[in-house]
């Protein structure tokens, strides 16, 4: 398969994980909706570095990971913490910081 | 093959990823994305990506899934509330969206880059195995690497002192089954046994 085939699929990928986190109002799922966003980059790094024929887009993809990984840590902690103090799951309602 | 492999593959990843999106209860959603993970360590694959391919389904599909899951059993589904703080949000956002897949298949299918027609230049068999990648990561990227350590070293003690438990305010939620440590008598909160704390 061409390479614009990958491109063209992880772009798709990419808009849909951007319409979760416009239209969703669950922290949970609009974390997903980053995860699918973030996946999407991780296929174009790959995509083009079998393109030019070079590994070093893949240790990319990898480092993409980790911080996926932390940031799946950290907001499952905040969602944790704010379920805890009874604190509705929306982020409409979560509007103090709101200027 | 090669074809069939991709396009099974894509509409796995595309299937998975509108899952996530328009299903209402959040564990079905976690369940779309597992499916999309794996749709995706497959056309890592046939990227010949093998270790992320790997990675994907251990790291992603294996532990931060199981993560998500947990949490969703813990904080439980609920409806979402069909109040709307911007007007017609709903059916903006997919048009605002669609604008920018248009944007960016015209930058990608524009661009003067000519390889992107082509399937890639011959590898060698190692290309992309968990032996080269993990040479470039402790030779040439070896910095890179401690750093994303120390950041997950980082996001672990965060998540920590972000969910974990609290004298104050969690003192009544504990189980009397619980081996909990009793608070002491001048107010200082006493350490949290390991078992109290996630």
């Amino acid at each position: 398969m061409n390479v614009e085939w990958y491109i063209v699929l992880s772009a798709l990928l990419f808009t849909t994980g951007a319409i979760g986190v416009l239209v969703r109002r669950s922290p949970m799922v609009i974390l997903l909706c980053l995860e699918l966003m973030l996946n999407a980059g991780n296929l174009a790094l790959v995509a083009f570095s079998r393109m030019v024929g070079n590994q070093q887009g893949q240790v990319f993809a990898i480092v993409v990971m980790v911080i996926a990984a932390c940031e799946v840590v950290v907001g499952l902690g905040l969602i944790v913490a704010l379920f805890r103090r009874k604190l509705p799951l929306n982020v409409d309602d979560l509007r103090e910081l709101r200027g | 093959m090669e074809a069939v492999l991709f396009f099974l593959a894509a509409i796995g990843a595309l299937g998975g990823a509108i899952g996530v999106v328009a299903l209402r209860n959040p564990f079905y959603s976690v369940l779309a994305l597992i499916v999309h993970l794996f749709s995706l360590a497959v056309l890592f694959l046939l990227l010949t990506s093998a270790f992320v391919a790997a990675a994907q389904v251990v790291v992603y599909a294996g532990a931060v899934m199981v993560l998500y899951v947990f949490v969703v059993a813990y904080v439980g589904g609920g409806g979402e509330s069909a109040w709307e703080p911007i007007p017609g949000q709903r059916i903006l956002a997919p048009l605002l969206a669609l604008a920018l897949f248009v944007e960016l298949s015209i930058a990608v299918l524009s661009s003067a880059l000519l390889a992107l027609g082509t399937h890639g230049p011959d590898v060698p068999a190692g290309f992309g195995d968990p032996a080269a990648i993990g040479r470039l990561m402790l030779e040439k990227f070896l910095v890179p690497f401690e750093a994303s350590s120390i950041l997950l070293l980082l996001a672990a003690v965060g998540a920590i002192v972000l969910a974990g438990r609290r004298r104050e305010d969690g003192g009544a939620v504990i189980p009397s089954g619980h081996s909990a440590p009793k608070a002491r008598p001048d107010g200082v909160a006493a350490p949290p046994s390991p078992g109290v704390t996630q």
